[in-house]
């Protein structure tokens, strides 16, 4: 390539590419790289003239001030909700999408995210509160609260007065397993993760997943040995460690991805992972059957996530106003009916399909041995060094 | 440029050959000073003593003038932030996960004594060698083919070369999970046949290729959830890193060399060594650092081909800041990781004897 | 250049003809399977469930699809025009002048390539919020984080990437030729533009190659730094790979790919058309 050749080249892909930006949307960014002026194109020209900043004034109901940024879990939104919700409030709603409660943490924490509205799950609500960096619920904008379960209305121990959460959906986690290698009749026990003796009798040696996680996984551990997996006991966590340490040698890999494709794919006979995405990956299986998902005898975990309002949100009331619209009794219903996970909504039971509802894999019928993960403050850091030292 | 313009001026210090500190560039930055004698200069010795000073200094001018604006954008966009998690390193976690900007203290030092992290660093090393070697191994060759197609051929070679990473990179170590599963296409393919689609015949390809796959090689564990796994991800992953500096290092060299030493009579392997290698060194050495410094710290590789489990030092430290939420223990990781990188390198370089 | 002569000959040919092959396997197997598997009629990739094209329907329906495609692409074309003429001239003046701190910023341009990603992304993170709260408060500016820190940050990295290769180029690059264009009375940039330039081409075609890579490629740094509505195509499959990924995301690569190859053919086409002839 000659430099005159490259330098077109570049040009060209250059012309093209600002003139796709022009056409995807009006904004004047995209010719600005130099030192300062580092632009942004989306929030434009409704963010600075809001009383939003002042925001103590409260919010009414059914109020907007501005287009909802919102910041979820990818695949978790109905887009038709999103829609009519467009429609009904004359905002727009732009959905960006995080992987982990610990993607998003650091940027919310950091301030100026210009996001409105998020979705974190139980102990990842507590940390926020602790920092201070989401805005306390005003329940006076949100009168669909009245529409929330009992059990979750208050008394959720990550936010016990439900002051600055709203319960979104919620789940399990457990383990899903291929019954054309474990047979029907396998017992619901962690013990086909943590006893060699099953392991052997199921020949499941090599096609284990377990999730990437300490909590989860140093948690599964803890409840198979029979203690609480919030333990702060450096005894326990050792032994759940020498645990966790002898299965590794038998699994086809940690994963918290992409676990119930490798179910799904033939890869791993018994999988590690959350409720909703078992049941997706089941539906699709040629011979849905051929799957089960359980949470092993021993108990597990129960995940809560919860909407909250940022604390520097730009747009307040647009964001209670659309917590207000997800608790509404059909548009909690068409929520689960699109996602599979389980609503906090008692008014949207009469409009779920009646086949979710009845899926214990979506509603668990015993919620006794579950328990929610909760933040362990300076804790933390052990379960990730045991974790990582069980690995070896 | 007018950059010629200091070429006769006065003002020249008699006393030695180094250039006058008074026209020195870059006073305010205040970094170590340079070392001068590991660097080429567009001036042979020939010159005069004076007039060799004195372009010298319109020599240092025109390089700082020519590095400015990328000095600059680096100091203000990598140096000062680098400087923030620096300063983190030094601060203390508190219960929520945050960091405390005060109360400074080496705890996040000390915990590298650690024999975890031995563990960690050896075993990352050990991958990230393997990875370079067979890089090197592969893409040599590689370039020097490419170096001697005509120039037409050479640049489709190139594009080719990078295209198939325009591509979204998960999805391409999600597509290697594919191959190389154990219920994967090799075996999915008898159901394919039933019906005659072309993708079907492309499914089908390896079954009826089965007969030249010799038992062995059909037995073989699956590479997939292993160190091969990783290894093969990575090597995928940053072949380009090393074909891309090794072609524009080869193609430079004068190729009538190699020629030369054919007619007398010396063995290719002799050419490759005794002139082909000495003279693409600069690409051999970039190309080994563009792929042996990103393989010590990847972590998505090793998470979807190699399983994870064996805690690589990529995913170690991404542990720390997106699952422990430990930022000064990940900075204190990084810091070092970055001290001792820059230290190897730069003493790589000295042995070389040039700065690159 | 004299490719002619050079070109290696018997058994040596062979096998670097067939290097070369095994080379372009590898680099297109995965990407012909997941091409294939965008054709898939199922949700899996990896299990054949009969032709048809709906995932480029989706595709094509999906607008936060398409905007952070769009995103990717926008801030990987600029981000590599910026790098590409910023590095070149740092390497130009590391390899060919010596001056004062050059052996610090030596090291800072090594920096961007040895540091861990994830790294980077947390100090880019807390100096662009530190940085504008700053500023904010101070002049009153109204920035925030989007799609100018997000090629900001990916300059700030593809710069030492091409500055690297740009440098294998140079170093030893002989300067008989440059310095009898100066005794020909070329002046400097003449010197530069006519035969510095042309011979260091490659140099910089791969650079930029790279940086184009690398920018499409980039997750978590690019995750950290933007802001509402400004998400890339890599942040954004990353963010689905929990609920599933499906071959929409092949589709994608697919769309990619060939609008690429288009490009290139393109130029290929327009280099003919001109009869430029082609150096270097």
């Amino acid at each position: 390539m000659n430099p005159r050749t490259l330098l077109r080249l570049l040009a060209t892909l250059l012309a093209f590419t600002l003139v796709a930006a022009a056409c995807g949307d009006d904004s004047d960014t995209a010719d600005a790289p130099s030192d300062d002026a580092p632009s942004d194109d989306a929030p434009s020209d409704d963010a600075p003239s809001d009383d939003a900043d002042t925001g103590d004034d409260g919010c009414a109901a059914g109020e907007t001030d501005g287009d909802l940024n919102l910041y979820n879990w990818a695949e978790y939104m109905d887009p038709e909700l999103q829609a009519a919700f467009e429609a009904e409030f004359g905002v727009s709603v732009n959905e960006d999408n995080y992987d982990s409660n610990e993607a998003m943490q650091p940027i919310i924490s950091a301030g100026n995210s210009g996001f409105d509205l998020i979705v974190p799950s139980d102990y990842m609500v507590s940390i926020l509160i602790e920092a201070g960096d989401i805005a306390e619920i005003q329940t006076a904008a949100v009168p669909n609260l009245a529409n929330l379960d009992p059990d979750f209305a208050s008394g959720l121990p990550f936010d016990p007065d439900a002051k600055y959460s709203v319960p979104y959906q919620w789940g399990t986690t457990g383990l899903g397993v291929d019954l054309s290698v474990v047979g029907e009749d396998v017992p619901e026990t962690w013990g086909l993760v943590f006893d060699p003796a099953l392991r052997e009798q199921y020949g499941i040696d090599g096609a284990i997943t377990l999730l990437n996680d300490p909590r989860e996984t140093m948690g599964a551990a803890l409840k198979y040995l029979g203690y609480s997996l919030n333990s702060t006991s450096d005894a326990e966590l050792d032994e759940a460690k020498v645990l966790v340490a002898e299965a590794t040698g038998a699994l086809a890999a940690y994963d918290s991805d992409q676990y119930d494709e490798l179910l799904a794919a033939g890869n791993s006979a018994v999988a590690h992972g959350y409720s909703g995405n078992f049941i997706v990956q089941f539906d699709e299986a040629d011979d849905p059957d051929q799957y089960a998902y359980f949470v092993p005898e021993e108990g597990g975990t129960r995940w809560v996530d919860n909407m909250a309002v940022v604390a520097d949100a730009p747009h307040p009331c647009t964001a209670h106003t659309f917590i207000n619209f997800l608790l509404d009794a059909e548009n909690g219903a068409a929520l689960t009916n699109w996602n599979y996970y389980a609503s906090p909504n008692a008014a949207s039971v009469e409009f779920i399909d009646p086949e979710v509802l009845e899926d214990p894999i979506v509603y668990p019928t015993d919620t006794s041995t579950l328990e929610f993960i909760a933040d362990t403050g300076d804790f933390e850091i052990n379960f990730t060094d045991a974790f990582i030292e069980a690995k070896g | 440029m007018g950059c010629g313009r200091r070429l006769g001026g006065a003002g020249v210090s008699e006393e030695n050959g180094e250039p006058d500190g008074d026209v020195e560039p870059a006073e305010g930055l205040d970094p170590p000073q340079g070392d001068l004698t590991t660097t080429e200069s567009v001036l042979t010795a020939e010159a005069t003593p004076r007039f060799e000073r004195a372009a010298r200094r319109a020599d240092a001018w025109r390089g700082f003038f020519f590095a400015a604006p990328t000095y600059l954008y680096m100091l203000i966009f990598f140096v000062a932030p680098l400087g923030i998690v620096t300063m983190y390193s030094f601060a203390t976690r508190n219960r929520t996960g945050g960091t405390d900007l005060e109360g400074w203290n080496l705890a996040s030092y000390a915990r590298l004594d650690e024999p975890i992290v031995r563990t960690i660093v050896f075993r990352s090393l050990w991958l990230a060698v393997v990875t370079t070697v067979i890089c090197l191994l592969i893409a040599y060759p590689f370039a020097y083919f490419m170096a001697t197609r005509t120039p037409r051929v050479r640049n489709l070679m190139l594009v080719f070369v990078m295209i198939p990473f325009w591509t979204n990179f998960l999805v391409r170590n999600y597509a290697w999970r594919v191959i190389l599963e154990n219920d994967g296409i090799w075996n999915d393919t008898a159901e394919a046949t039933q019906t005659d689609t072309v993708v079907d015949w492309l499914l089908d390809l390896p079954h009826w290729m089965q007969w030249a796959i010799p038992d062995w090689i059909e037995n073989l564990p699956s590479p997939l959830f292993s160190e091969v796994g990783i290894v093969l991800g990575l090597v995928y992953g940053f072949l380009p890193f090393m074909i891309l500096p090794l072609y524009a290092s080869i193609e430079r060299i004068d190729l009538s060399l190699v020629e030369a030493s054919r007619d007398l009579y010396a063995s290719g392997r002799q050419t490759l060594r005794r002139v082909l290698i000495p003279l693409s060194k600069p690409g051999i050495v970039a190309g080994s650092i563009l792929v042996f410094v990103p393989s010590l710290g990847a972590y998505v590789t090793p998470q979807i081909l190699g399983g994870d489990k064996e805690t690589l030092l990529g995913s170690y430290i991404v542990v720390q800041f997106l699952t422990a939420r430990n930022w000064p223990f990940g900075a204190a990781l990084s810091v070092v990781l970055l001290g001792i990188m820059l230290i190897a390198t730069q003493i790589y370089f000295r042995n070389e004897g040039r700065t690159l | 250049m004299s490719a002619g002569p050079a070109r290696p000959r018997g058994t040596t040919r062979v096998a670097l003809t067939a290097n070369a092959v095994l080379v372009y396997v590898f680099f297109f197997a995965p990407i012909a399977i997941l091409a294939v598997f965008s054709f898939s009629d199922d949700r899996l990739v990896g299990r054949w469930g009969g032709f048809t094209t709906s995932w480029y329907g989706d595709f094509w329906a999906d607008e936060l699809l398409k905007d952070s495609m769009w995103m990717s692409v926008r801030v990987a074309v600029l981000s590599t025009f910026v790098s590409v003429i910023l590095g070149t001239m740092a390497a130009l003046a590391l390899e060919r002048f010596r001056w004062k701190t050059q052996r610090f910023f030596d090291a800072v341009l090594y920096l961007p390539i040895i540091i861990p990603d994830v790294t980077m992304a947390v100090m880019m993170l807390l100096f662009f919020t530190w940085g504008f709260d700053i500023t904010n408060d101070v002049f009153g500016t109204e920035f925030s984080k989007g799609f100018g820190t997000i090629t900001l940050s990916h300059i700030a990295f593809n710069i030492s990437f091409v500055s690297i290769v740009v440098r294998a180029r140079l170093a030893g690059m002989s300067l008989e030729l440059e310095e009898a264009a100066r005794d020909l009375y070329a002046t400097r940039w003449k010197t530069f533009r006519h035969v510095t330039l042309p011979q260091i081409t490659p140099g910089i075609a791969g650079g930029a190659l790279l940086a184009l890579t690398l920018s499409l490629d980039d997750v978590v740094i690019t995750q950290f730094v933007s802001g509402p509505g400004a998400t890339t195509l890599p942040v954004r499959v990353f963010s689905m790979i929990r609920k599933g990924i499906t071959p929409v995301i092949n589709a994608v690569s697919v769309v990619m790919l060939v609008a690429s190859l288009v490009l290139v053919a393109l130029s290929l086409l327009i280099q003919r058309l001109r009869g430029g002839s082609i150096t270097g």
